[in-house]
Order: structure tokens, then C-alpha cells, then sequence
């Protein structure tokens, strides 16, 4: 079946194209572009006015919970939140129970996903054996059998030799390290960002230095082995200016970050929402600033959104026990446009962000337009306004500190590898 | 006045709001020196005590304080509760509220707990010690006290002395005198420091020599015998040396300083046995004047309008 998607101004940064464009979509593939008028016959038109067309968004960062915490969110449900949300692939955490450390586990989310997912499943590997961070899982076998990159993600891999280790090995795949940067002793028991906000709440904080010891001992193997980086969800000053001197030094270091870090700080949490309790935890001003600086001037590299779906038993009590996490994945498009509309990025360079970069990191070929690639294309009505409604999610997950936000930019349709999903 | 139906806290309340509190606890510390100590504004209630935390003051301190309001007093006890069978504290806490309680009295280690209780329960929650967050009655006492000998708080100079960092104790007396415009010192090892303390409206000393001089009141907090061990000092010993409060530091301070202290005391800890027995403690006063705070916390809340 031939579909046409017209009217739309289609941006595909990979091709440098921005401008009134038709596409044709034909079984699985983008068969061609042509000016506007210009579009061949087809099946079925998709009328995109007033809208962008954007290659689908690609989520590097994902917690799917399956297999093991089907309660918190399934395969089916995150894929059907991340369609809405306006993503075609997402890389899914192997932090499931059991963790994704064996081929048996990986070919699972695989076989499951192609039965029931939504949209694209790319499944990340453990780094080491059950995350206990003590022996290497077999890379090359769950490369193999289909994941596309490696992370402890929910840990951090303490153990240096290990995590050097892990990067020369990863040196022969080519695939990346994904690091969570943590230090376990400083964190420990801490809820919150540690400064005057956790001082006056009388919660136990976890300092900025905890994530930066880390990034630095990260970048620092990474000088040493030559072997691929990705450091996660970062959230402070510190961890920015280190990638940035990083990557000035040549160093193969990327870095993402999530709209949390970079659109609420810890004063938010007076009241002890636990909607706002997260892994890292939301910063300062400061913070944020940085953020987006290292946003703008190439530092970070991708904006991720870490969804992490937490059932409301999980999440409704008391604030020091209550389960870490943002149900991200439905909210992430409008939050990440917000910078687009306050000028610290532009379109193009947003889009990149939440397609394009991601892709190159984890060597796949989406976040682009280009003819032969998979059919996944987000239209987006950039001036529709909305407000947040957890209700309304797909996902399971319904924990977002978003609820009641006003914002701007609404997917209308999403298609997956040809499939179209229409968003009323 | 009152429009909360809780008292969660030192922060959420104004300086009238305080100075109401106080007010109406010297009414309630006139029936504590009758010979019968009963009134019934409180007859018919219900105060369920629930306490994860151990505690000899409080604890007794409330039941006496709602018995001599005439309420009912049903103490929970979480070691022989359904908790222990892992029920959540949230289904403990509807529970306590179908059975009829109309105050809740809660202490937690978990900061934030009578906040989630607060937005959970239509009835009254109290806050009795939550976490490193609050205890919003003893700081209230411990005004009370200090108002009784001084007669005024604006202006004094408190030095607080201890565990700033982990005490609730700390933290609530900290809002309230600064609320009242008293000047406020801490005094404490760097290690013991809370995060932004310089945003506390309160003037840092790592040295109680230099923090005691001419102090007006004088509050000591014990030193949680679970903080050695974990790198915060060298050894108890050392702490004493260093930042007990021994007679010849008193000396330092004016010659008509009180001495305070929550209790427990580590008697040779945080404070000598000298200055505790001595003749410019009140820390016994804090105890009686506790349950007239007490009294007027609870006789304020139950008068709030639904």
C-alpha cells in the first residue's frame, strides 16, 4: 500500500532538508521525497497542514520493566507510550527481572516486542553479571543476539578494572558503554539533591559530587582504553563542564540528559512530592543553566527520557521509601520544545537531539528520512497547546511531576515502520 | 487564627500563630499546678498515638497532655501492628481514621511522613518528630521555657549546640527564633554541618568557645551515639573535649544563661552532669511546660473548623 503524506513541513536533519516536502511511504520504507504538488499517485493520503514532519524519535534511555515488572508497565504498554509520545524506537534498560544478561533474556524482549510492541525495540545488555558489578556478561554473545549497546543503568559499575575492562572490551563492537555515574557511598540514603532545600525538608541528600566523581573516573578510562562512552541522564554543572574539557580533548565521550534536568530544580520538591523523586536528582538553578548551555553548544548530545514507570502502590508513601523514577516518555516532545521556543536551541538541532544523534551513537539507521529508511515519521502540530494529564497516559506508569503543565507541540500521528498511529 | 487542622511544623506557622500557641499553654500550665490537673475541652476524643520511633517525653508527654484534656488516649503499637506483617503505612493510617481517631500523634524516621498524612486523613495530624525535618512541639516548649525566664525572645542570643545536621529538635527551635527574631547560634564540627545552613538566617561557630561567649540561653542536643563510627568525629570523647558543655565553658556565656536540653541527655557527652543538675538547667521545666504546649496544641486543633 502507497501512502502520501502532504502538506507538512518536513525537517530531516541527516539530509539537511527543511521545507514543504510530500513523502512516500510504500510497505515498511520511505520510498521517495518530492517538492510539494509533486507527489506520486497513492493509496491513502496523510493530510500533515499546519504540522512538521520529523523523522520518529529515537529514545536511547528506557525502562520497558519487562520481563519481571509487568505491574510497573509491559513491552505492549511503553511502546504504546513512547508512539504517543512521538518515538519509533526505543533502547530498552536491562534492569528487568532477571536482568537482561543472557541471550535467553535478550531474545525474550525481542520475540515479545516483535509480537507486541508498538514501536521499535532495541534491548541494552547488562555490562556485568546480574549488575552485580563484579564479572563481565558475554558481550559479543548479547551483541549477537541483538543488543545495541551496554549499561548497569539503575547502578553503576564501582568497580574501575571493570568498567575499564568493559571498555576495551566494547572496543571490538564498536557499541557503546553506557555509564549511570554514581558513587554508591556517597548517595547512600539520600532522596534528594543535597543543599539547602534538603537541609530544610530534613531529607537525606545526595551530593552533585556523587554523579561528577564518576563522570570524571568515567572520562578518565575513556582516555585510558580508547573505548566508546555514553554517560547518562547527567544533572549538574560539574558533569557538563567535564564532558565538555572532555570532548575538547578528543576524548569519544557523548552525553544525554532528560527534560526533568533541565525544566525542574529541588525547590519543587517542598511538600514532598514523590512524583518528584528521581535518579539522578533534580538540581539547582545553576544546574539547569548549565544544562542548557551544554545543551546548545554541543556538550550534550542527546536528550533522552529515562522513563521509568512505577506503579501507584510504588509511589504513594512516604518519601524516603517511595520508588525512584519519572514516567517520561508521553511528556518528553512538548518539555524538550520548550527550549526551541526560549531560544537556547533551534529546531533542527532539537530534532537532532531526540533522533538523530541517538541513532549514530548506537550505530542504528533511524532518525533520518532518507529514501530506503524505515517508515517511522512523527507529525507534529507545533502550536497546539495541551495541558498534562497522567490519566490519560498509555503508559502504566502515571508518575509525573508534569501533571497540569500547560505546554505546546502535539503529536498528531505517529507512523512505525508504516504503520500510522493517529492521536485524536 | 488556626486554619490548618495540623501542626506539621515550625515553617508553617506565623510568628502570631506561635505566640497564640504559647499564649494559650500558659492557661493550660495554671491547671498543671492545680491539685485536679483536669479540664474537658477534649472530652469524647479520640488521640491515637503512633510512634516508630522510641521516645520517653513525647510520647508520655502527649497522652499526659490529652488526658488532662479529658480526651481518650489509644496508644498503637507498631512492634504488634499489622505493619510488622508488611501492611502500608498508608492503609495503617485509614484504618486508624475509620476506628474514630480524631488526632493522630506521629513520629517517623521518615522526614515528610505528617505531610503524607496531612493530605491523606481528614483528621488532625500532629507532628511528634519526623526524620531530620521537624519536631514542631519541643521547639514550642522549649520557646515557652526560655519566654518564662527572659520574658521576651526577640533580641536574645541562643546558642544551639550539637547535631545540627540530623536534629529535628535543631531545625524547628531554628525556624522558631528566627521567626521570632532572635539571634541564633550554631555550634557545631564541620562534619555535623546541615547543607546551606548560611541561608538559616543563623550565625555558624565550629568552635564553642567562640559560639558561647555572652549567650543569653544555651541548648545542648544529644549526640546520637549512632553517628560514631560513620567518620562524623574521632570518638565520643573527643566530641565532650571538644564541644561538651562543661562548667567552665558556661562561664562564658552571661552569668544569667539557661541551659537547655530535649532530653535524653548523654550525661558526659554533649553536656557535664554539672551543668545538667545544676543551678542553671531548666531542662526539667521543658519537661513540665511540654504538656502544657501539648494541651494548648491539641485544645487549638480541635477548634478548627472543617
Amino acid at each position: 500500500m502507497k501512502i502520501l503524506i502532504k502538506n507538512g513541513r518536513v525537517i530531516d536533519p541527516s539530509q539537511d532538508i527543511d521545507g514543504h516536502q510530500e513523502i512516500l511511504i510504500e510497505e515498511s520504507k520511505i520510498q521517495g521525497l518530492y517538492p510539494e504538488g509533486k507527489g506520486p499517485k497513492s493509496d491513502k493520503v496523510v493530510d500533515a497542514s499546519g504540522c512538521i514532519v520529523i523523522p520518529g524519535l529515537v529514545d536511547i534511555h528506557t525502562h520497558l520493566r519487562e520481563p519481571g515488572f509487568e505491574y510497573k508497565e509491559t513491552i505492549k504498554t511503553g511502546t504504546m507510550a513512547a508512539l504517543k509520545g512521538g518515538f519509533t524506537s526505543v533502547c530498552c534498560m536491562p534492569n528487568t527481572n532477571p536482568v537482561n544478561d543472557t541471550i535467553a533474556v535478550t531474545k525474550y524482549i525481542i520475540e515479545k516486542a516483535s509480537k507486541e510492541g508498538a514501536c521499535t525495540v532495541y534491548p541494552i545488555g547488562t555490562i556485568t553479571k546480574n549488575q552485580m558489578g563484579d564479572e563481565i556478561t558475554e558481550l559479543e554473545a548479547l551483541k549477537r543476539a541483538g543488543c545495541i549497546a551496554f549499561s548497569d543503568d539503575g547502578k553503576p559499575v564501582t568497580n574501575s578494572l571493570i568498567m575499564r575492562r568493559a571498555l576495551e572490551y566494547s572496543k571490538i563492537f564498536d557499541i557503546p558503554i553506557i555509564s549511570h555515574c554514581e558513587d554508591l557511598k556517597l548517595s547512600e540514603g539520600g532522596a534528594m539533591n543535597e543543599g539547602f532545600i534538603s537541609t530544610i525538608l530534613g531529607l537525606k541528600g545526595i551530593p552533585k559530587a556523587a554523579e561528577e566523581i564518576m563522570v570524571a573516573r568515567d572520562i578518565a578510562l575513556c582516555e585510558l582504553t580508547g573505548g566508546k562512552l555514553h554517560i547518562a541522564h547527567i544533572s549538574t554543572e560539574g558533569s557538563v563542564k567535564l564532558i565538555r574539557d572532555a570532548k575538547a580533548r578528543g576524548i569519544n565521550v557523548t552525553a544525554e540528559t532528560c527534560p526533568h534536568y533541565f525544566c525542574l530544580t529541588d525547590e519543587s520538591l517542598k511538600g514532598y512530592s514523590t512524583s518528584l523523586k528521581v535518579n539522578p536528582p533534580l538540581r539547582t538553578e545553576k544546574d539547569i543553566e548549565a544544562i542548557k548551555q551544554g545543551l546548545k553548544d554541543g556538550t550534550i548530545d542527546v536528550i533522552a527520557t529515562d522513563h521509568a514507570p512505577h506503579h501507584v502502590d510504588d509511589k504513594d508513601k512516604e518519601f524516603d521509601t517511595a520508588a525512584l523514577g519519572i514516567s517520561g516518555l508521553e511528556t518528553a516532545l512538548a518539555l524538550g520544545l520548550q527550549l526551541v521556543e526560549h531560544g537556547v536551541l533551534d529546531l533542527k538541532q532539537f530534532i537532532m537531539k531526540m533522533c538523530l544523534t541517538s541513532s549514530e551513537i548506537i550505530g542504528i539507521k533511524k532518525g533520518t528520512l532518507v529514501v530506503n529508511a524505515d517508515a517511522d515519521i512523527t507529525i507534529i502540530n507545533l502550536k497546539k497547546k495541551f495541558t498534562v494529564d497522567s490519566s490519560t497516559f498509555l503508559s502504566k506508569g502515571k508518575n509525573t511531576p508534569f501533571n497540569g503543565w500547560h505546554l505546546k507541540g502535539t503529536v498528531e500521528k505517529t507512523i512505525s515502520m508504516g504503520k500510522i498511529y493517529e492521536w485524536a | 487564627m488556626f486554619k490548618s487542622k495540623d501542626l506539621l511544623g515550625i515553617k508553617e506557622l506565623s510568628p502570631e500563630e506561635i505566640m497564640f500557641i504559647l499564649d494559650t499553654a500558659a492557661g493550660f500550665r495554671d491547671v498543671l499546678g492545680r491539685d485536679i490537673k483536669k479540664v474537658p475541652p477534649l472530652r469524647g476524643k479520640t488521640v491515637v498515638s503512633l510512634f516508630f520511633e522510641p521516645s520517653t517525653r513525647t510520647r508520655t508527654s502527649f497522652e499526659f497532655a490529652a488526658k488532662r484534656l479529658s480526651a481518650d488516649v489509644v496508644n498503637f503499637s507498631v512492634s504488634t501492628s499489622s505493619l510488622v506483617k508488611g501492611e502500608t503505612l498508608k492503609d495503617t493510617a485509614l484504618t486508624i481514621q475509620s476506628l474514630g481517631a480524631d488526632f493522630i500523634v506521629i513520629r517517623h524516621a521518615a522526614a515528610g511522613v505528617p505531610h503524607f498524612l496531612s493530605k491523606l486523613l481528614n483528621i488532625s495530624i500532629i507532628n511528634a518528630g519526623d526524620g531530620a525535618n521537624e519536631h514542631p512541639t519541643q521547639a514550642l516548649l522549649d520557646l515557652y521555657t526560655i519566654r518564662s525566664h527572659k520574658k521576651k525572645i526577640k533580641g536574645l542570643t541562643v546558642a544551639i549546640i550539637g547535631d545540627i545536621a540530623h536534629s529535628r529538635v535543631a531545625k524547628s527551635n531554628i525556624y522558631a527564633l528566627t521567626k521570632l527574631s532572635a539571634k541564633v547560634r550554631v555550634i557545631c564540627p564541620p562534619t555535623l554541618m546541615p547543607a546551606g545552613i548560611d541561608n538559616l538566617g543563623v550565625d555558624v561557630f565550629d568552635s564553642i568557645e567562640q559560639g558561647i561567649k555572652n549567650a543569653d540561653v544555651i541548648m545542648t542536643l544529644r549526640l546520637q551515639l549512632e553517628r560514631q563510627g560513620k567518620g562524623f568525629f574521632p570518638s565520643l570523647e573527643e566530641y565532650f573535649k571538644l564541644y561538651g558543655l562543661t562548667t567552665e565553658r558556661l562561664k562564658l556565656a552571661k552569668d544569667d544563661a539557661i541551659v537547655m536540653h530535649p532530653g535524653p541527655m548523654n550525661r558526659g557527652v554533649e553536656i557535664e552532669s554539672e551543668v545538667a543538675d545544676g543551678s542553671q538547667s531548666v531542662i526539667l521545666e521543658q519537661v513540665t511546660n511540654g504538656i502544657a504546649i501539648r494541651m494548648a496544641v491539641l485544645y487549638i486543633l480541635a477548634g478548627v473548623k472543617r
